[in-house]
């Protein structure tokens, strides 16, 4: 259980400084203080992780970051894994030929490495904006979660609660709601916090390529991005988001880990 | 033994046919995605003011583009099939070559990667199964996690720094080193390769190895629980006899199919450590024609990375399945 402790502490920590960024952050996101005397500032006591080449606040655009990345990764994973049920419940429970056509669907998608599938839709849309650079990550990010569901829905299928509804008569959508769902929740609950960590990974990437969240907006990828070519002479800027990132998929990691314990009995 | 590798041949035709519909619904995917797009390729063409809406349309005819959804649905396909994947709109000349050339870059690097990835994960994950709780188990799980919780462009960059820049160790861009390598030996060729490799495929292999030693760590300890083991210990094997000869057999089998698996990892991670690294395979081909809408390029890199896939699924299921002798009796 302390795992899972931990794991929800430092999400819940990180969920806080996001919401509060902007009473936290001393600087709005984009704001250029001082373009000529602060450009690539060290860390200083007004300026804790230094400035970047715009004379931008590092700590506040990460702080302001955070909205962003978490956002992202939290909406993302809603969608994936709302459209992942959805399909797993509907080929776990029906099997036969829904069934096959649904797994092959997901059998592609899984096969192509996901930062590829991104990448496709994002050469074919223009103008890519936060809400569809979610909606782009959600959609692409729901065959792993229709596997797992999948897979519990048809070990759920063959039980007596399951059998008994079917013969009082209960109709398929409200049996699949009402008494299938609830038994496969834990195990998408643990695919969920692994996701968001995912996610916030790939956004960081494709940020990172100019492709993600768009500048000047402050993503912790593209932060990352304006710092690489800075390393040697200023390393602040790009130190402090990367281990931002580090920290947010490591809480969501542990806290699935602890998850994923909790439910096994073998390793308590 | 000989019975085994006999049913061997079916198993991977079974397995090759089940690959190729894996192969036939990704290009059905991309067609539907092409064409879930608003407008068509030429729709910014006929935006420009010297561009005549006849000339489009010819352009529109010549590319096949006026016929119906399910004749370009056809060609499109009959095109894949003969390994044609368009023409690249910046480069001017067919994607398969300039995918070609990018190929055998990516697959070095993945593979090395691989190599890196395994080769210490699952040294990590034993070294930890095998005393489960002590103080050496939770100083390398808290690296494990760190690492696989790390972006693996970020990690690049770190090491870039440090081994590239500041100690000037390795080389921080390139395949070889344009200057001397057309001059070089053959063993200052090999070295000049092997030395541009070493960052990237780091980089790469470490974020992939954190997770694969978490894997086989609870592969271990699962391997630990069984009634093999107890015998085997019951036995009074010494306890280095038995987690060799016993446990180890039995939670390497696990490792193989995730090789497979790790494989698209790997392949996502390409696209960002290649383009970190200047490394000029197919992750950064695909990376850069985004930026100039290319698509053709980043669609036939998706459709030769999702083979890549089939190809190294197929192969760790062949792999299990000449090792492990339970899965030959079954199926």
């Amino acid at each position: 259980m302390t795992r899972i402790r931990l794991g929800s502490l430092a999400v819940a920590a990180l969920l806080l400084l996001a919401i509060l960024a902007p009473v936290i952050a001393p600087y709005a996101p984009t704001a250029q203080p001082d373009l000529i005397g602060l450009r690539n500032a060290a860390p200083s006591w007004a300026h804790p992780f230094g400035t970047d080449m715009f004379s931008r606040d590092v700590l506040s655009r990460v702080l302001y970051g955070a909205r962003v990345s978490l956002l992202i990764g939290v909406l993302a994973v809603a969608i994936s894994v709302t459209v992942g049920t959805a399909v797993g419940l509907a080929a776990g429970y029906a099997g036969g030929a829904v069934d096959a056509g649904l797994m092959r669907v997901v059998d592609a998608g899984l096969a192509i490495p996901k930062i590829f599938v991104v990448l496709v839709v994002l050469a074919l849309w223009e103008g890519i904006t936060v809400p569809v650079l979610v909606g782009i990550l959600g959609f692409t990010g729901w065959f792993g979660v229709s596997r797992i569901v999948r897979a519990e829905t048809q070990s759920a299928r063959g039980r007596e609660y399951v059998a008994a509804a079917r013969a009082i008569g209960i109709p398929t959508h409200r049996i699949l709601v009402r008494h299938v769902l609830p038994n496969v929740a834990a195990p998408i609950l643990v695919v969920a916090s692994l996701g968001i960590g995912q996610v916030i990974l790939l956004e960081a990437g494709l940020s990172y390529l100019g492709v993600g969240v768009p500048q000047p907006m402050p993503s912790w990828g593209n932060i990352i991005a304006d710092g690489q070519h800075l390393f040697a002479s200023a390393p602040w800027i790009s130190t402090a988001p990367g281990l931002a990132i580090v920290a947010t998929v490591m809480a969501f990691s542990v806290l699935a880990d602890g998850m994923r314990a909790a439910l096994d009995p073998r390793d308590r | 033994m000989a019975r085994g590798h006999r049913n061997v041949l079916p198993f991977v035709a079974g397995r090759l046919a089940q690959g190729l519909i894996v192969m036939f619904t990704v290009a059905t995917l991309v067609f539907v995605l092409l064409h879930a797009a608003p407008g068509d390729p030429l729709t910014s063409l006929s935006e420009q003011p010297r561009i005549t809406p006849e000339v489009v349309s010819r352009m529109r005819q010549n590319f096949g583009l006026d016929q119906p959804i399910p004749i370009q649905y056809l060609r499109y396909l009959g095109n894949l099939a003969r390994g044609d994947l368009g023409i690249s709109y910046t480069q001017h000349r067919p994607v398969v070559q300039a995918i070609r050339e990018a190929i055998p870059n990516t697959l070095l690097l993945a593979t090395v990667a691989l190599l890196i990835d395994f080769g210490l994960g699952t040294l990590v994950g034993i070294a930890q199964g095998t005393r489960p709780g002590s103080a050496t188990d939770r100083t390398l799980s808290g690296v494990t996690i760190t690492l696989y919780s790390m972006p693996v462009f970020w990690l690049g960059l770190l090491l870039m720094f440090v081994f590239g820049e500041r100690l000037g160790w390795f080389p921080i861009a390139g395949v070889t080193n344009p200057v001397t390598y057309p001059y070089a030996s053959l063993a200052g060729k090999l070295f000049d390769r092997m030395h541009h490799l070493i960052l990237p495929a780091l980089a790469l292999g470490l974020v992939s190895a954190g997770y694969t030693a978490r894997h086989q760590r609870s592969a271990m300890l699962e391997a630990i629980r069984q009634d093999c083991v107890r015998t085997a210990r019951a036995k009074g094997l010494r306890e280095r006899a038995v987690v060799m000869r016993h446990a180890l057999r039995n939670a390497l089998l696990p490792t193989i199919t995730l090789a497979g698996l790790a494989f698209p990892v790997l392949l996502s991670g390409a696209v960002l450590i290649e383009t970190v690294f200047a490394w000029p395979g197919l992750g950064k081909l695909a990376a850069d024609a985004v930026g100039r809408r290319d698509y053709p390029v980043v669609t036939g890199a998706a459709i030769l990375a999702a083979a890549m896939v089939v190809v190294g699924n197929l192969l760790a299921d062949v792999a299990t399945r000449l090792i492990d002798p339970r899965t030959r009796t079954a199926a």
